[in-house]
């Protein structure tokens, strides 16, 4: 390990242990080495220059990874003390743990009401009424309910961008996961649509981990409770924020946080 | 006028020849129909099946040949979706990319798509021949249905390629199987598309004579069951054609009326679709 836990430093009860995690792509590492433990009910932001292995990062942690011909992966991502990669893990389970919100909303070719639905579908909920319940107290946790409370069955492309954000958002969270993972989920939202999907992090921080990409420093200050800085496929230095912050150890990192390289 | 502004003319002019011809073509063929056919069309063709001098001439019509052009493009097209939409799925949703199998696949099946149907028909007739079964609809069927296959495949691939890879992600981070994304989502996106896949292929069943030339049979009644003989809309026009009797070889035009209004129908119903179940698509 490249450094002692600094989470158990600070009294930070673990959820996610990475631990000695390659990935490669062809022959190409992305990411080399990568052992952190992201702590449980905490906003993680995961900071870094653009191609520096940050969406690589958070791909493996619900091994969506996987899906990019020629991959390879070896260490391990223990999830409740689960490995992911344990070739025995049944990959379904471990995802039916974890929310995902992408770069860009990526609705479901379905309505409103059955993209939220889709998850406790699949998972086996078959009662109209517990669906019912299911949609609307997610979609009021995602802030979108007053928005498309009258029009549940319009297809799911009616909806702003913003409120396609949203969508996915509530559709992440109907799964009733412990983890949300999202990949600069506010890049391409205008800055209305962005302080609210900021708004709704901070109310679900103590409920669930989170785990978010971004490049956007300010951002990152505002939400983060611990940072992870990413270069050139390594991890650099993990911590709390404060620490981060206002008292980098590592010199990228302090260039990164001060502007100097982006 | 300078050299660029000429180029310009010249391939607007070549565009415009090019047009006209299509659709100089396309009006030859749908008038000639009509002209020589329109006479000889009345309610008995389509209401009707043959009897003994029809063939000479007499009263009676193709509903025979109706009825089996639509039962064997009909069969075969349900045989063929049934295939086709695995296969599909298989290449897009179950295997990498690049893996050799997905290409040789993909390979095959246009080289199969170009294969001539007659091909079909003499390899469905060999094989009829040594299993020891008779020209009948099912044999007729399973030709058609390895004839319009590779066609469907192409089509429904081209169309499920183009579902985005986000999509089937976003499903499997919830904690999807492979199953289903591949019906719930990937099928759901690109359903006007395999709709449409399923169309073509039908009428591309429908329209050919050379697979089941051999291979289905011809008589003058109407299939009863899978191991009847059945006449195709195909062959009559062929037979009435070869007639030595003018009013019978007028009657091949009203045959191929009947022949492109199902098409056409088909067509139209596909465009229909289309719009009707792309409502929720993402684009
Ligand atoms: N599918 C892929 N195939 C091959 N190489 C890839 C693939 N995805 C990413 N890479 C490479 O892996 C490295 C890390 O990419 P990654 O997308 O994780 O970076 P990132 O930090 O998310 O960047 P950005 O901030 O621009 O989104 C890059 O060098 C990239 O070129
Ligand atoms: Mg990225």
């Amino acid at each position: 390990m490249t450094q002692p836990s600094a989470t158990g430093a600070v009294g930070l009860k673990p959820h996610i242990s990475v631990r000695n995690l390659n990935v490669y792509y062809g022959d190409q590492p992305a990411l080399a080495d990568v052992s952190v433990d992201i702590p449980d009910r905490k906003i993680t932001a995961v900071l870094g220059p653009s191609g520096c292995g940050k969406t690589t990062f958070l791909r493996s942690l619900n091994r969506l990874v996987d899906s990019v011909d020629g991959v390879r992966v070896s260490g391990q991502v223990l999830v409740d003390d689960e490995d992911l990669f344990d070739p025995a893990a049944e990959v379904t389970h471990i995802r039916k743990k974890m929310g995902l919100l992408s770069q860009r909303p990526s609705p479901l070719p379905m309505s409103i009401y059955d993209n939220v639905a889709y998850g406790p579908r699949i998972h086996g909920q078959r009662d109209r009424a517990a669906l019912d319940a299911l949609v609307e107290h997610h979609l009021k946790l995602a802030g979108l309910w007053e928005e498309v409370r009258d029009r549940l069955r319009a297809p799911a492309t009616s909806l702003s961008i913003g409120q396609q954000q949203r969508l996915c958002l509530a559709r992440g969270l109907a799964v009733e996961p412990e983890i949300i993972l999202a990949d600069e989920p506010t890049s391409a939202l205008d800055p209305v649509s962005s302080a609210h999907i900021e708004g709704k992090f901070r109310e679900l921080r103590d409920r669930y981990t989170i785990v978010i990409v971004t490049h956007i420093l300010r951002q990152a200050r505002r939400l983060a409770d611990y940072v992870i800085f990413m270069y050139m496929g390594r991890m650099v230095e993990h911590g709390p924020a404060a620490e981060i912050f206002d008292n980098p150890r590592e010199k990228q990192t302090r260039e990164y946080i001060s502007g100097v390289i982006s | 006028m300078n050299r660029r502004a000429a180029e310009e003319t010249f391939f607007k002019a070549l565009m415009g020849i090019s047009a006209l011809a299509i659709v100089a073509a396309l009006l030859g063929i749908v008038g000639t129909v009509l002209w020589k056919g329109l006479p000889t069309m009345n309610l008995d063709m389509v209401t009707k099946t043959p009897t003994g001098a029809f063939h000479l001439g007499g009263a009676g019509g193709v509903l025979n040949a109706i009825v089996g052009s639509l039962c064997l493009a009909g069969g075969a097209t349900v045989v063929s979706a049934c295939l086709a939409l695995p296969i599909v799925m298989g290449l897009n949703v179950y295997s990498r990319r690049a893996s050799r199998l997905v290409t040789f696949t993909r390979f095959s099946m246009d080289v199969l798509a170009g294969v001539p149907s007659i091909v079909f028909g003499a390899v469905g007739y060999i094989l009829m021949r040594l299993l020891g079964l008779p020209a009948s609809l099912l044999v007729g069927i399973i030709v058609v249905s390895l004839l319009i296959l590779p066609i469907m495949i192409k089509a429904m691939d081209e169309m499920v390629r183009l579902v985005p890879a986000e999509m089937a992600e976003a499903s499997a981070a919830l904690g999807a199987t492979r199953l289903e994304t591949a019906f719930r989502v990937v099928a759901r996106q690109a359903l006007p598309g395999l709709a449409t896949a399923v169309l073509i292929a039908f009428g591309r069943g429908v329209g050919d004579a050379a697979s089941v030339l051999f291979t289905a049979g011809f008589n003058d009644r109407l299939p009863d069951s899978l191991g009847s003989e059945a006449a195709t809309l195909p062959l009559m026009i062929f037979h009435q054609y070869n007639s030595p009797f003018p009013d019978v070889q007028n009657r091949a035009y009203a045959s191929a009326l009947i022949l492109m209004v199902i098409i056409l129908a088909v067509s139209v119903t596909a465009r229909i679709l289309t719009r009707r179940l792309s409502r929720h698509s993402i684009r």
